[in-house]
C-alpha cells in the first residue's frame, strides 16, 4: 500500500493558511518524505463551513460550487482538519443533493482524506522516524470524531514517535465547546465548556494538547493563554514532523 | 422578554454558576458509570440500537394503522378512548372528566405529556388540589418550578435543599439522609393516594397490538396512582406506540439502562383496562387520553420524522455538554437538551425557538448516544436551515453574502488577510472592550496572532 507514489492534493483551511500555517507546511514535509507529489490549489479560500453551519445553505453553496472544480481531478484530497474534512466528506453530498453538482460532490467526498487517517488508512503508514519528548494529551474534535469516525488513526501516529507519552483526559470525547459561529453566538456557553476540557487537560499534567483539529486548538489555546496556564497546543502534524 | 433573550440571559448565569456545574457533572459522573455497566450487559448494544430504532421506524411510520389497533382494544375492554388534537382539547377533555366526577383531589405520577400541556395549572385554576407522586416531581412541585430534566427532575437540587424543602412544606424535621428524605415525602403521599378521586399517569409504551400501556418506574407511586382512585386518566403522546408485546422485552431494559443506569427499573407495569366483573382492584374508570399537539407536523417532516422514535430516556440531555453547563430550566422549555432543541421548534414554533438550534457547538455526543437512533445534532443543522430559509435574519444573511462573495474572489480574500494582519495589532489595544470588534471571542479567550507567513505565502515562495 505505501510504495505506491501518488498526488495528494492538500486542501488548506482558511483559518489554518491565516493563522496555523505551520501545521500545513508540515503536512506537506511529511507527504514528501514518503515520496508522494503535493499538489495545493491556491485558488481554494474555505470550505464554506461558516455559512453552512449556521443555516444559510445558498452561501454555503456559492462558496463550496467553487471549491468542487479545483479537486475535481484530484486522485486525493488530504485536510489537516477533522471540521472541514467532514465538510468535504460528510456535508458536500448534503449540500448538492439534487443539483447537477451532485455527482462530483460524491466523487470528491470518496476520495477525501482526513490526514491521520489518509497516512494509518490509506499509506498505511504509522512510524515517520519523528521524536518529541514530552508528555502530551490528545484531544479529539467532534467532527473528525463523530462525523468521520477517526479515534484510532491519531493515537496509532502518536504511539510511534519516539519519547512521547501519551496520556488520556477525562472526558476525552467531550466537545471543547468551539463550535464554529456558535463560540461567538453564545460565548457564555462555549467558554463554560472550553473551562471544563481547559481542566481535564491540565489534570493530566501533559506539557501538549495535541488535536488533529486547529478550530480546537484555537479555541482551548485562546482559554489557556489567558488562563495563564503553561500548557500548551499543538497540531498533530507538527508532532508528527519533529525528527 | 423574548425566548431567546431569556434563553441567553439565563445561560449567562449558568455558565458562569462553578457550583451548579459541580453538582450536575457529579450527577452524571456516577450515571455514566451505572450506564456502562448495564450497556455492556447487552450481548449486541449497536444491534440493540438498530433493532429499537427499526422498530420505532415501524410503528411510527405505520402510526395511524397503530394507533387505531390500540384504541380498539383498549375500548373493547371498557376503556374510553379521547383523541386531543392540541393542549387545549386536551385539558378540556381531562377538566370535563373532573368535573363529572366531581372531583376535589387529584394525585399524579410522573407525566411528561401533562408538563407540556401545563395540566396542573389548568387543574388548580379549576380548584382541585393536585399532588405529585413521583419524588422528583414532588420537589419540583413544592418549589413551584418545572422539572429541571425528564428524567431526574431534581438533580439540580441537594439532599440539604430538599431538606430544607420538606422542613418548610412538610413540617419534617431536619435531615440530609436519603432514606429519611423519601420516607418523609412517603408519608405525606400515602394519605393523598388514599383521598385522591382521580389519578393521573402518563405511559412509556402503548402496545398497539394488546391494548395496553407501560408504565416503568422505582417508586410504586405510579402503581398506587392507578390503583387506588375510583378514576384513572392517562395521558399519553400518539408517539408512544410500539406494535408489539414482545417489543417491551428490548425497549424496558433499553430505556431502564439509558434512562437511570438500571437493568430494568425496580416496577414495571401493563394495564389493560379498568375493573373488570369479578376483579377486585383497579379503577372503575380508565380514560386514555391521546395527545397529538403538533406531534402530526412532525410526522409529515421527513427528513426530522425520527424525532418520534423518542421514548424519554434522557440520555442525550446527560451527555451534552450544552446541557451540563446551561441546566434544565435555562431551556425555558418542557423538554430540554438536544432532544427539545430539536423538538421544540416543531412543537411550538420555529422562530420562537430556533435559537435552541444555534446554540450547539453540533459536537454529536446526542446522536451517538440516542438507543433509537435519532439523527438528533443533524436535525439542529435543519431547523437552522430551516429557519433562515423561512426567514432570514438581514445582518447574518448580508454578512455570509459578503463572505461567500470574498470567498469567491481569492485576490480580494488574500488583501483581506494582509488587511488583518497590519489591523490586528489595533484590535489588541481595544482587546475585550466594547471598542473590539471581536469581543465576543476576546471577552474570555485570546485571539491567535495572525501568521507573518501565511500558508499561501510560504508554497508560493518555495516554488
Amino acid at each position: 500500500m505505501g510504495a505506491q507514489r501518488m498526488t495528494v492534493t492538500l486542501f488548506i483551511p482558511c483559518f489554518v493558511d491565516a493563522l496555523f500555517p505551520r501545521a500545513g507546511i508540515s503536512m506537506v514535509q511529511i507527504l514528501e518524505r514518503l515520496g508522494h507529489k503535493v499538489a495545493f490549489p491556491e485558488a481554494i479560500t474555505c470550505c464554506g463551513q461558516p455559512p453552512f453551519n449556521s443555516g444559510y445553505w445558498d452561501e454555503a453553496r456559492t462558496v463550496a460550487a467553487k471549491v468542487l472544480p479545483q479537486l475535481a481531478n484530484a486522485e486525493a484530497v488530504v485536510i489537516g482538519s477533522g471540521s472541514c474534512g467532514a465538510m468535504l466528506k460528510v456535508f458536500y453530498p448534503q449540500l448538492f443533493e439534487n443539483t447537477p453538482q451532485a455527482t462530483l460532490a460524491k466523487q470528491i467526498s470518496a476520495r477525501t482524506w482526513e490526514f491521520s487517517d489518509f497516512l494509518v488508512s490509506k499509506l498505511g503508514v504509522t512510524d515517520l522516524g519523528a521524536k518529541f519528548p514530552h508528555k502530551v494529551t490528545f484531544h479529539d474534535g467532534c467532527h473528525g470524531l463523530r462525523e468521520l469516525g477517526l479515534k484510532k488513526s491519531p493515537r496509532a501516529l502518536l504511539g510511534k514517535v519516539s519519547g512521547l507519552e501519551l496520556v488520556e483526559m477525562g472526558e476525552a470525547e467531550t466537545c471543547c465547546g468551539f463550535g464554529g459561529t456558535f463560540a461567538t453566538k453564545f460565548p457564555m456557553i462555549s467558554t463554560a465548556m472550553g473551562e471544563v476540557k481547559c481542566a481535564s487537560a491540565t489534570e493530566t499534567s501533559a506539557e501538549y494538547i495535541v488535536s488533529n483539529d486547529s478550530s480546537c486548538l484555537m479555541h482551548i489555546q485562546g482559554l489557556l493563554s489567558r488562563q495563564g496556564s503553561p500548557l500548551k497546543t499543538i497540531h498533530l502534524a507538527e508532532v508528527l514532523n519533529q525528527q | 422578554m423574548s425566548f431567546v433573550s431569556q434563553f441567553k440571559a439565563q445561560a449567562q448565569v449558568m455558565a458562569g454558576d462553578l457550583r451548579h456545574r459541580k453538582i450536575i457533572r457529579t450527577a452524571l459522573r456516577n450515571y455514566e458509570i451505572v450506564r456502562d455497566v448495564r450497556k455492556a450487559s447487552f450481548q449486541d448494544w449497536q444491534g440493540a440500537r438498530q433493532l429499537a430504532a427499526e422498530t420505532k421506524w415501524q410503528a411510527v411510520n405505520h402510526l395511524d394503522k397503530h394507533l387505531e389497533q390500540f384504541a380498539a382494544k383498549l375500548e373493547s375492554r371498557g376503556t374510553k378512548v379521547h383523541w386531543a388534537s392540541t393542549a387545549e382539547q386536551a385539558r378540556e377533555i381531562v377538566l370535563k372528566i373532573v368535573s363529572d366526577k366531581q372531583a376535589k383531589s387529584v394525585i399524579k405520577s410522573k407525566a411528561m405529556t401533562s408538563e407540556e400541556i401545563h395540566l396542573n395549572d389548568a387543574l388548580e385554576h379549576a380548584g382541585l388540589n393536585v399532588v405529585e407522586s413521583d419524588l422528583g416531581e414532588l420537589i419540583v412541585q413544592l418549589r413551584k418550578e418545572a422539572p429541571y430534566h425528564i428524567v431526574f427532575p431534581s438533580m439540580h437540587l441537594t439532599r440539604d435543599e430538599i431538606s430544607e424543602l420538606f422542613q418548610r412544606e412538610l413540617g419534617s424535621a431536619a435531615t440530609n439522609d436519603p432514606e429519611e428524605l423519601t420516607m418523609i415525602a412517603r408519608r405525606a403521599l400515602r394519605k393523598k393516594y388514599l383521598t385522591a378521586d382521580i389519578g393521573i399517569t402518563g405511559a412509556n409504551f402503548a402496545i398497539a397490538e394488546t391494548g395496553m400501556i407501560s408504565i416503568t418506574e422505582n417508586e410504586g407511586n405510579a402503581r398506587l396512582t392507578a390503583a387506588l382512585p375510583k378514576t384513572m386518566i392517562s395521558l399519553i403522546g400518539i408517539e408512544k406506540v410500539l406494535p408489539r408485546m414482545e417489543d417491551l422485552a428490548l425497549f424496558l431494559p433499553m430505556l431502564a439502562t439509558m434512562g437511570t443506569g438500571q437493568q430494568l427499573t425496580c416496577y414495571n407495569t401493563l394495564y389493560s383496562g379498568p375493573r373488570q366483573p369479578g376483579e377486585t382492584d383497579g379503577p372503575e374508570e380508565w380514560h386514555v387520553v391521546l395527545l397529538d399537539n403538533h406531534r402530526t407536523e412532525l410526522l409529515a417532516d421527513a427528513e426530522q420524522r425520527d424525532a418520534l422514535h423518542c421514548i424519554r430516556c434522557g440520555a442525550c440531555l446527560n451527555v451534552c455538554p450544552i446541557f451540563r453547563n446551561v441546566g434544565g430550566h435555562t431551556y425555558g422549555t418542557t423538554y430540554s437538551g438536544p432532544i427539545g432543541s430539536v423538538i421544540t421548534p416543531h412543537l411550538r414554533g420555529l422562530q420562537d425557538w430556533k435559537h435552541l438550534s444555534s446554540a450547539s457547538s453540533l459536537c454529536g455526543a446526542c446522536t451517538e448516544t440516542c438507543p433509537v437512533k435519532i439523527d438528533l445534532h443533524h436535525h439542529l443543522l435543519q431547523n437552522r436551515r430551516n429557519a433562515a430559509e423561512q426567514k432570514p435574519s438581514f445582518g447574518e444573511k448580508t454578512a455570509f453574502k459578503l463572505f461567500a462573495f470574498a470567498a469567491n474572489r481569492p485576490a480580494l480574500w488574500n488583501f483581506g488577510k494582509k488587511m488583518a494582519r497590519i489591523f490586528q495589532p489595533l484590535q489588541g489595544a481595544v482587546q475585550g472592550s466594547a471598542l473590539d470588534p471581536a469581543k465576543a471571542w476576546t471577552k474570555t479567550r485570546d485571539l491567535p496572532p495572525l501568521a507573518q507567513e501565511s500558508f499561501k505565502d510560504w508554497w508560493r515562495n518555495r516554488k
